[in-house]
């Protein structure tokens, strides 16, 4: 967690010019397991962007989305924590099971 | 009754409403409907997402107007609808949209545009003075859609930020040609695509810049403007300003805000904004083609698909029996030219053509109106179906593709004469 801090740190402190940046702190993201994980994905973007995309997405789906971040935007998540914030965002922002 | 269980059962009426085709369907509405702020299924289209739905609200940016928000950073905010029943969209309402957090706050004194590239000749950095000075000044009236605005009400939903209806605008764009700067600076005939860059970046280095392309032959059009102004007054911060790109009749993800570099090359410009991100599969809308980009199965969006809002109704709404139903909104496509929208009250049996209103130029928004005598009581499902000057017309079923574009489903707003 040490590690994760001290990267966030400077990640917020450089893309928070926006003048919208200190409304974002009303965005509560869900508790559960591995929101310690998820809260990684708010180095670049706002905490809304997954609330927003919910409730659609599988574990498949929010796996997709992980690793996009990761391939395609260079978000420094270790791949190790792909599984843990998939888990979350599925369980908290994902698909309702079929009923 | 808690104030969210309140707000959960009114968007499930909502989204039963949206989905359903027959009068049948629908039962006993409450008399006061009040719809949550941006919702689609109350304009008789589907529902956006039911998360999207419970995380925004209207929220004010630095010189706008309270917007809708759907995400604070990067900051992409929503136009309300009844900012759609003029035909030009004031500035402090005007939608705000950004792939990337790190936004600068250009000083019009500190600006300076780059024209180079490898199929351009030289030339010195222009600044905002000798841009203004040097070149003969052009308007243009027109519309600036979001690729995807509509995504939200994609059914199956896709991922990406989950807009409703007000991911667009219209509006006087005023500023200089971009064929004259680049006749300035020399285009080679070798030049294939013209390449944009804007001052805003991500917040890490490895996130790929928000760098798009056109084909030169677009570049090079008498449309397409570097503005600096919009409707008479200089460019608002989160549209751009000092200058950005104007591309009229294209979708929004041309029109580079923060407009810095002009690149004029010889080459296909293959970065992720351009190579993977804004893509449909080929062929599947009868869009301009991007001869330059069809080296994958896919290729990039270009112009806008015809489409049309009806702002004068809600769905669930009660109107007097006896009195007209008036249905007015606004209708826009990508520079055909609006040729006539059509109004149904009877979910699509019968059609009568609405009046249409000033004719702004074929990239504007043209309004239509209708007054519709209504006999007898009960539900109605009324619709508006645009078809543009080229015999384009609006869809009865969404062209479901991956990345959710060109939305442009016909609505079917109930209302319920009393």
């Amino acid at each position: 967690m040490r590690r994760l801090a001290l990267l966030l740190v400077p990640a917020i402190g450089l893309c928070v010019a926006g003048a919208a940046a200190g409304q974002e702190n009303k965005v509560v993201l869900k508790d559960g397991p591995g929101k310690d994980k998820a809260m990684q994905c708010v180095a670049c973007h706002s905490g809304d962007y997954l609330p927003m995309n919910s409730r659609f997405l599988d574990k498949a789906g929010w796996t997709a989305s992980v690793n996009k971040m990761i391939n395609v935007f260079g978000a420094p998540i270790a791949k190790e924590d792909v599984e843990t914030i998939a888990n979350y965002l599925a369980a908290n922002y994902g698909k309702p099971p079929a009923k | 009754m808690s104030a969210s269980s309140r707000f959960r059962s009114r968007r499930r009426l909502v989204s039963a409403l949206s989905g359903a085709g027959t009068l049948a369907a629908f039962g006993a509405l409450p008399r006061a409907f009040a719809a949550p702020v941006g919702s689609s299924g109350a304009l008789g289209l589907a529902e956006i997402p039911d998360g999207m739905l419970a995380e925004q609200y209207l929220y004010a940016l630095p010189g706008k107007v309270p917007l809708i928000k759907k995400t604070y950073r990067p900051p992409n905010f929503e136009t309300p609808i009844e900012y759609f029943r003029t035909p030009i969209t004031p500035n402090k309402a005007f939608f705000v949209r950004y792939h990337l957090a790190g936004i600068p706050q250009v000083k019009a004194a500190d600006w300076a545009l780059s024209v180079a590239g490898d199929a351009a000749g030289n030339m010195a950095p222009l600044t905002l003075a000798e841009l203004k000075k040097n070149f003969k000044q052009a308007e243009v009236t027109a519309v600036c859609q979001c690729s995807g605005n509509r995504r939200g009400l994609f059914e199956p939903h896709v991922p990406g930020v989950e807009w409703g209806v007000g991911a667009m605008g219209n509006a006087v764009w005023r500023g200089v040609r971009l064929k004259d700067v680049l006749a300035k600076a020399g285009v080679k005939k070798e030049a294939v695509e013209v390449v944009f860059d804007g001052a805003d970046h991500a917040p890490l280095p490895k996130t790929p810049d928000f760098v798009k392309s056109l084909p030169v032959d677009v570049a090079l059009s008498e449309d397409v403007l570097i503005a600096f102004e919009m409707n008479g007054e200089p460019l608002p911060h989160w549209n751009g300003f000092p200058a950005r790109l104007v591309v009229p009749g294209w979708t929004g993800t041309y029109w580079i805000k923060q407009l810095s570099s002009v690149k004029v090359m010889a080459s296909p410009e293959k970065n992720f904004w351009m190579s993977t991100a804004y893509r449909l599969p080929r062929g599947l809308f009868k869009t301009p083609t991007f001869s330059s980009q069809l080296y994958s199965p896919n290729e990039p969006i270009t112009a806008m698909v015809v489409n049309s809002l009806i702002t004068s109704l809600r769905n669930g709404q009660r109107v007097d029996r006896g009195k007209p139903l008036e249905v007015r909104g606004v209708a826009w496509d990508r520079g055909e030219g609006i040729a006539k929208v059509e109004v149904s009250i009877d979910a699509g049996a019968q059609w009568a053509e609405a009046k249409l209103g000033k004719d702004l130029g074929r990239y504007s928004f043209r309004e239509f109106a209708l007054s519709v005598p209504v006999h007898g009581d009960g539900g109605r499902v009324v619709m508006a179906r645009a078809t543009s000057k080229s015999g384009e017309t609006q869809v009865e079923k969404l062209i479901h593709n991956p990345a959710g574009y060109h939305h442009n489903v016909i609505q079917r707003i109930y209302v319920e004469v009393a």
